[in-house]
């Protein structure tokens, strides 16, 4: 499998300091001769590590802009946190923007959004499915479900994410207005995230995706801004609504679900408390969970720019200076869901999500509890500081490491440190063993 | 071969509560044991631990892995269960208020176990303690 995740390392940047390897939710970086290792299949994207790292060596790869030029139309697909990143109040003039960088149409996610939400209540009020609910929305969440908790990938909302209804409808729309093949046709989505990068690559519960590229929102940010300063009268392109728009910030989604009971929550490692106590049998009266990786939700995204505490108050702004024309603009999410003749079906998975077992110990399980018992017995000779010189992030995980093979106990520099007073010891106690024939000092 | 994971539960302790079902979730994590068979234990291994937090003096809780099932035994040391019959009912509770306005001790934890488990058995002694003693077969 190739492009499991998007996120990578600046060797050069490197120090090899051990902040990435505690923050990581999936345990999935080791120090390995002074530098970051990420282990592929455990990476979630959550972007985590790119926060963490305090010399900038983690970063995500995306698409460049001049990549649009592969296709004849080109059509960006703003997330709705794009919205925030600038001090505008008028949304139109950042569409106007990103097509005076070279884009032929813009589809709002945000608009997506709405059509999701519309799709989410039909979901949630078909008998067939298990409650809480788990939001699809964010990559990292749901990949992070596939690897830790994987008795509850059947909660998760089995429904295209707005970024991939956008790119859908975005290429159905051109291919019938403008009569362009599908494949002339470029979706580009302009993105705060880097667990989208992955996800274009190796979708989740889809065969394929509509999205032909993810642009980092910090790559256009300064060009917008330059366009920005010219843009004077601007055309209305804007349908989305304060619903849509506020999916850009933690909460927004089961706001515009309108469900009572919901529960959201950011920060990847706040979700998984949480996911464990949906484990444990609680929440039970929660009908819906949204879960965001990035704090603040995807205004915190690893590759916007703005702050997101700002970036949030930004989004709230907007989205009331909407409220008089909101019901105009909802009435845009019917049309296009008419015009397209879509069903919840067409929005629905096609494939079922399956477990990523990368932490299990051995995929036969008389196995895997023999290493389980050596992981322990290994674990009980470590010092438990969980200090994180050896390069793995706890005694634990450096125990386990070991079991798998890919350490040694001597990785811990307390054994090494044992094993070499023990070496010492011998040392002093052979050097008096003298022959008999040699007479001894002391005597 | 067999597993044991035996943990002490401290009885009151709300910010330990959990822990210990935690640990025997995260162990059959790495044992790669079926979804469905972890939510089970989950559950009732949850409920275990947090009846004996909220209503014993303190006890233990303890699973026993096996290739093709998990014991899961709670045992406390008192005060033991007058009703048996009633504490099974769902939404009967004994818990004292000021727990059930932390929102535990909704009466659930004991038909929730029954209902979870795939043998289910219960042994109470007024004044002496309770065990539970549960099996989740790994199908
Ligand atoms: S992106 Fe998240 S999961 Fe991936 S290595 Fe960084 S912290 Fe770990
Ligand atoms: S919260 Fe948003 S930006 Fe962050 S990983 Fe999830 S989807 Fe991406």
């Amino acid at each position: 499998m190739k492009n499991l995740h998007s996120i990578m390392l600046d060797k050069e940047k490197c120090k090899g300091c051990t902040n990435c390897i505690k923050r990581c939710p999936t345990e999935a970086i080791r120090v390995r001769n002074s530098k970051a290792r990420i282990i592929d299949q455990r990476c979630i994207d959550c972007g985590e590590c790119i926060r963490t790292c305090p010399y900038h060596a983690k970063y995500a790869i995306t698409n460049s802009l001049e990549e649009i030029n592969r296709f004849q139309y080109k059509i960006a697909l703003p997330a709705p946190s794009f919205y925030a990143q600038f001090e505008v109040d008028d949304v139109n003039k950042l569409l106007y923007a990103l097509l005076e960088l070279g884009f032929d149409d813009v589809f709002e996610v945000a608009k997506a959004a709405e059509i999701v939400t519309h799709f989410t209540k039909q979901f949630i009020l078909s008998e067939k499915n298990k409650k809480p609910i788990i939001s699809s929305a964010c990559p990292a969440v749901v990949r992070l479900v596939q690897t830790k908790f994987p008795d509850l990938i059947e909660n998760i909302l089995p429904i295209a994410s707005p970024m991939e209804v956008a790119a859908y409808i975005a290429k159905k729309k051109t291919q019938r207005e403008k009569r362009i093949e599908e494949d002339k046709i470029g979706a580009f989505f302009i993105s705060p995230c880097a667990a989208k990068m992955t996800y274009v690559n190796s979708p989740l519960g889809f065969e394929r995706s509509y999205v032909d590229g993810v642009i980092a929102i910090k790559d256009v940010y300064g060009l917008v801004r330059s366009k920005l300063r010219e843009i004077k009268d601007v055309k209305s392109l804007s349908i989305a609504s304060g619903k849509g728009i506020g999916w850009a910030a933690s909460g927004g989604e089961s706001l515009a679900l309108e469900v009572e009971e919901y529960v959201n929550v950011d920060g990847i490692h706040n979700v998984a408390r949480v996911l464990e106590e949906i484990e444990n049998g609680k929440l039970k009266d929660i009908i819906y969970f949204e879960g965001l990786a990035c704090s603040g939700g995807c205004v915190g995204g690893p590759l916007a720019v703005e702050n997101p505490y700002v970036a949030k108050n930004r989004i709230k702004r907007l989205c009331s200076n909407l409220k008089d024309k909101e019901e105009s603009l909802s009435a845009w999410t019917e049309e296009i869901i008419n015009s397209f003749s879509l069903k919840l079906r067409d929005v629905i998975f096609e494939k079922e999500l399956e477990t990523n077992p990368v932490l299990e110990l051995d995929s036969d399980i008389e196995r895997a509890m023999e290493k389980f018992e050596k992981v322990n017995n290994i674990l009980s000779m470590l010092p438990g500081l969980d200090c994180g010189a050896c390069g793995s992030p706890t005694c634990k995980t450096l125990a386990e490491d070991i079991v798998r093979g890919f350490a040694n106990d001597t990785d811990c520099i307390f054994v090494l440190r044992e094993n070499i007073k023990e070496l010492a010891n011998k040392m002093v106690e052979l050097s008096n063993k003298l022959p008999p024939s040699l007479e001894r000092n002391d005597e | 071969m067999l597993l044991e994971l035996e943990f002490e539960i401290e009885p009151g302790n709300f910010m330990l509560a959990g822990e210990a079902s935690s640990k025997i979730k995260e162990t059959l994590k790495k044992l790669g044991v079926k979804p469905e068979v972890l939510k089970k234990v989950a559950i009732v291994s949850y409920e275990a631990e947090m009846n004996i937090v909220i209503h014993s003096v303190g006890g233990i809780l303890k699973a026993i892995i096996s290739k093709d099932k998990i014991e899961v035994i709670a045992q406390d040391k008192g005060p033991g269960i007058e009703d048996i019959e009633l504490a099974m009912k769902e939404g009967y509770s004994t818990a004292p208020e000021e727990i059930r306005n932390l929102g535990f001790g909704a009466g659930m934890g004991l038909p929730n176990m029954k209902k979870y488990s795939d043998y289910f058995e219960i042994d109470s002694q007024k004044g002496k303690g309770t065990r539970v003693y549960m099996i989740i077969y790994n199908k």
